[in-house]
This record gives structure tokens, sequence and C-alpha cells, in this order.
């Protein structure tokens, strides 16, 4: 229970991050920060106490507890689209420092509203 | 059935195939850009004889275990080939405008190749059965239309790009949070198990807590009118056929298609009432809020992107009013606007292509040196301001019938008020650009290349006639067995895992 609480916790600090700093790269780690407690949270939802790998093999009963594997397969997903999100944010920032001189977005503001 | 996946399968190879050889022909981009989308329309108007069918195709042949679905599963319904029509037919005659108007910028082979993609997630959308390949897709979809947003790469388009990846970021993150608590809710991620399963948890506080993620999530991406902000800076910043493309279809298939399939199929009875009243709320604040701020702008393609707020707002009133006949006038009318909207926005397109100048107030009396766009774009706005007998007068008068048969008589009113809102900005528009004395700057100005005047006459002809598909015989083809689907809300997992 206190695992899925501190994901939140994560969750919450990214969403400061997005919506206070002022720097572009922070934006960017803040959207970094609320993917990867997700992420955590998605893997914590599939986790059993007590449970092992789940890889059916032989030797083992009938009776063993597995983690569920879907959560751990959708993770791996999200994190590789993260990947992309995340190298495309970056190289916008980069193309943006080109153009303004600037990272700060209140100064970021060619287009009006 | 196995022609489902060709809808996402073709796009993908085309998509893989364009960069490589792209090198070798110059002329390869745009032949394999429009043969892909061509066989996509052709495609999506063959599976209309299936639109009264629910055809579900597992892949890699998992069927379901004693009625439990396994494998991932693509469902093509009646609303989903409606949709897919939409897609397929807007997307077709972009690829062809765009073979002469991307001339302007340096790299065909990256826009097609981005373009692809997002047509292939776009129909991914559409037929993906289970929540987790609807937000891959929706993901895929939503990075090429990013990096199309800035493919000028001048200041103001990497601006634009890069508020909308955040704000679709966050709302990225919020869908994928709402998936991972959905699945610790329901055990399953395919959409029609888990209706099976939401019938018997109800409307428990986890439940209402998933929905409100989902509501936010995708009211983002529809860009209703509390989270638009993106929207007016990404759609006029991206180039012509883009605009069209995320205003007439991207916005309605990750949004507004989305909300529909999660909230009446998926959740079904136990979220649906206040959902409605939200539905009601938000198209009502972006119809109006919307089109009153359409009315100030002075930027051509900035004023469409404001009024698709307003046109997408009408889609969600419908729809929350939650009648069968509030559902078809919604339905409809998100069919008209994919043409009207997608031809306006390549009218302005065809402005920018000539005179390099957005800004309507130092143009006028284009229409005298470019007939066809004047047109078409006469006809566009006259239909998206639901002038008889243009295709838009019929979607409003079903929005408006059914508002005062259920009851809201004052919505009614301000729907009808928000309609002479946006014959006003269009005819400002008219007014500005089209008519009036013709500039000195542009007296030698020629009609637009003649691929360009083919897509514009095109959906000049659809937002012209679209309403015969009110016409029965037509009604029962495309627009009912949609109107089915949505209406039946949990038959869906009826329909598709049959029993």
């Amino acid at each position: 229970m206190i695992a899925f609480v501190l994901a939140i916790i994560l969750f919450l600090v990214g969403l400061y991050g997005i919506l206070v700093k002022r720097n572009l790269i922070k934006i960017v780690i803040g959207l970094m920060i609320m993917e990867y407690a997700i992420n955590l949270f998605f893997a914590l939802v599939g986790y059993r106490e007590g449970g092992t790998a789940p890889i059916v093999s032989e030797g083992l009963g009938d009776k063993i507890l597995f983690v569920d594997p879907l959560p751990q397969a959708l993770v791996l997903t999200a994190i590789v689209i993260g990947l992309g999100t995340t190298a495309l944010l970056v190289s916008f920032a980069v193309r943006i420092y080109e153009k303004y001189d600037t990272l700060d977005v209140r100064k970021i503001r060619k287009l009006r509203g | 059935m196995s022609l489902i996946p060709l809808f996402v399968v073709v796009p993908l190879g085309a998509a893989f195939l364009t960069p490589i050889f792209s090198k070798v022909w110059k002329g390869f981009p745009d032949w394999m850009g429009n043969l892909a989308s061509g066989f996509l329309m052709g495609l999506s108007l063959w599976v209309l004889r299936f639109s009264g069918d629910t055809l579900v195709y597992y892949a890699g042949g998992w069927e379901p275990m004693d009625g439990i679905p396994v494998g991932i599963a693509m469902v093509l319904d009646g609303l989903t080939v409606m949709m897919l029509l939409i897609v397929n037919v807007v997307g077709f005659l972009v690829t062809i405008y765009s073979i002469k108007y991307m001339t302007h910028y340096t790299d065909k082979g990256k826009y097609y190749t981005l373009f692809l993609l997002m047509m292939a997630g776009l129909n991914g959308v559409l037929l993906a059965g289970d929540m987790f390949n609807l937000f891959v897709f929706l993901e895929i979809t939503a990075i090429a239309s990013y990096a199309l947003v800035a493919f000028g790469v001048e200041a103001e388009e990497l601006e634009a790009s890069f508020k909308y990846q955040v704000l679709g970021g966050a709302a990225s993150a919020i869908i994928l949070l709402g998936i991972a608590i959905f699945y610790q809710l329901t055990g399953t991620l395919n959409m029609a198990d888990a209706s099976r399963v939401l019938v018997d948890v109800g409307g428990s506080p986890a439940v209402l807590f998933v929905g409100t993620l989902f509501l936010v999530g995708f009211s983002l991406k529809a860009a209703l009118m509390p989270f638009h902000a993106w929207l007016p800076d990404a759609h006029p910043s991206a180039p012509a056929p883009i605009s069209a493309m995320l205003s007439g279809v991207v916005i309605k298939v990750l949004g507004v298609y989305v909300l529909i399939r999660i909230f009446f199929n998926v959740f079904g009875t136990a979220l649906l009432p206040p959902v409605l009243t939200i539905f009601l709320v938000l198209g009502t604040l972006s119809m109006v809020v919307g089109g009153f701020l359409a009315l100030g702008q002075k930027d051509f393609k900035r004023l469409l992107a404001y009024s698709s707020i307003s046109q997408i707002g009408y889609v969600m009133f419908a729809l929350g009013l939650g009648t069968p006949l509030g559902i078809l006038g919604g339905l409809f009318h998100l069919m008209n606007h994919a043409a009207f909207k997608s031809l306006l926005f390549l009218n302005a397109g065809a402005v920018v292509y000539n005179t390099d100048n957005r800004d309507m107030e130092k143009m006028g009396g284009l229409s005298q040196r470019m007939p066809v766009t004047g047109t078409t774009s006469l006809i566009g706005s006259l239909s998206i301001s639901g002038i008889p007998p243009l295709g838009g007068f019929w979607s409003k008068l079903i929005i408006v019938l059914a508002a005062v048969e259920s009851g809201h008589y004052i919505l009614a009113g301000v729907a009808i008020l928000a309609s002479i809102v946006t014959l006003a900005y269009y005819l400002k528009v008219q007014k500005l650009v089209f008519f009036g004395g013709l500039k000195k700057v542009y007296e030698g100005l020629k009609e637009v290349p003649v691929f360009m005047c083919f897509s514009m006459i095109v959906l000049a002809i659809l937002s012209l006639g679209l309403g015969v598909l009110l016409i029965p015989q037509l009604r029962g083809v495309v627009l009912d067995p949609a109107v089915k689907v949505v209406a039946g809300g949990i038959e869906y997992a009826k329909m598709v895992l049959g029993g």
C-alpha cells in the first residue's frame, strides 16, 4: 500500500514540475518523472505478495503463486514510448534554444494567446 | 476477417519503405503516399458492406478461451466503419493535395513517412479492441502529429509543437494511469470483457476515479473548452494539409471517438448519467466560447482552429443529450465537420501557397484571381454555418431538434445562437479574404495547381451533398449502424464476444 502512495507522490512531483517550472528542460524532466511514476504504479499493480517470476517450468507445483506478467509487458512498451517522446521533446528544446537563445518559457512567446 | 489488420499494416509498411527509397528516386514518396492512402480509402469504402455486423480479428489466431479473450483483438463495428470512412477519405484527399503543396518544404520523404505513421495510428485507434493497444496507437498518432506540426521548423512552429507535446504528454500520462487502475479494477484490458466485468462492479469510487482520469485525458486530446489551450497554436502552425488532418480527423478520433467508445460501450449505464451531463456542459461551453473567440481572430488559420473547438462542442453537446436522435445528430455533425473543416483548411492553405500570408486584413478580392478556391471556400463556409440545404444545416437541425425533444429548450436556443455566431465569423472570412477589391500586390495571382483544386472540389461536393446520407437507404449503410452501436451501450460486449 505504501508503495502505491509513493508512486502517487512521485506523480504529483512530476505534475508540479510541469506546472511550476519555467525552464523547458525542467518541464521535460517533470513529464518524465510523471511517466516513470505511472510505470512504477503499473508494475506494482501486477505484484503479488510472495509471488515468483511468471515462468512456467518443471518441478513447480500447481499452487505456486506467480506475479502478473501482463503489466510488466505493458510497462516495457510504455517505457519505449516514453523514450520516443522524450527524445522528441529534448530535440525540440534544442531547436527552440537555437531560435530564441533562451529556455525560459516566459520569453518564448511569439504566438498570441 | 483477415482484411482488418490491413488498415494498420499497409500505412506502417509504406511508412517503412518511404524513407528507404526516397533517396534513390525523388518521386517515390509521392507515389507511395498516394498509393497507400488511395488503397486505404478503397478499403474503407469496401468495409461499408460490413457496417451492420461486428467483426473481430484475433491477432496471431489467439481465439478466446471459454469466452474470455486472451490475445489482441481488433474490432470492426458500425461506429468504426463510419470513422474509418472519414479518416481514410480525408487522408487520401490530403495526400493528393500534398503533392504540390509540400514542394514548399524541403523533405517530402520525411513528410510522407510521418503522415503514413499518423494514418496507421488513427486506423489502429479505431480498430483497437483493448485499452492498451488503443494507448499505443494513440501515442503513434500523437508523436507523428507533434513532429508534423513543427514540420517547417520556424520559431513559432517549434513553440506551438512544444506546447502541444507537453499538454499531449500530460494527457497520455493521465490516460496511462487510468488504464493501470482500470486493469487493477477489472483484471482485463479487453474492452468488451471489461464491460462485462464492470456491470458487476457498478459505480464504485474506483470506477468514478478511472472515469475522471479518462475524461480529463481524452478531453485534452479532443480540445474541449477548458482543455483547449494547445489547439489554436498547434493547428495553424502545421502545414495546411496537416492542419486539415488535425482539425478534420485527429481530434475526433483521439478525443471524441474514444470518449464515445469508453463511456457508452465500456462503462455503460453505471457512469453514463453524470458523464452525459459533463458532455453537455463542456460541449455548450466549447460551442459558445470557441465561437466568440473565433470572431475576434485576424489570422485565417487561427480563426479556423477556434471554429474547430466550437464545432467539436456541437458534437459533444449532441452526444451529451444521450437520446438516439442526439447521437445521430452528433455523429452526423462529426462527419460533416470532417468534410468542411478539412476543406476550409485546404482553402487557407491555397491562399497561403499563393500569397504567403495568413493575415486576413491584408487580403481581399482573392476570388477574382482564384475562382476555385473562392467558390469552394464559400460552399464550406455556408455549410459550416448551417445554411440549407447544405450538409451542415441538416446536422445542426437534428441537434437542435434533439435538444428540444429531450426538453433542453434553453440549450437548443444556445445552439442556434452559436450557429449565428458561426455564420458571422465565416462571413467575415469571405468578406475580408475573397470578396471586395483586389489589392495591387495580388494582381498577378493565379489559381493553385490542379491537384490542390481537385481535393478542394471533392471536399466541396462532399460538404454540399452530405445531407443525402439522411435518405433512409443510405442512412442504413453509414449512420444507422454507428448510432446503433453507440445507443446500444454495453450491448457492445455481447456483439464482440458473442453469447
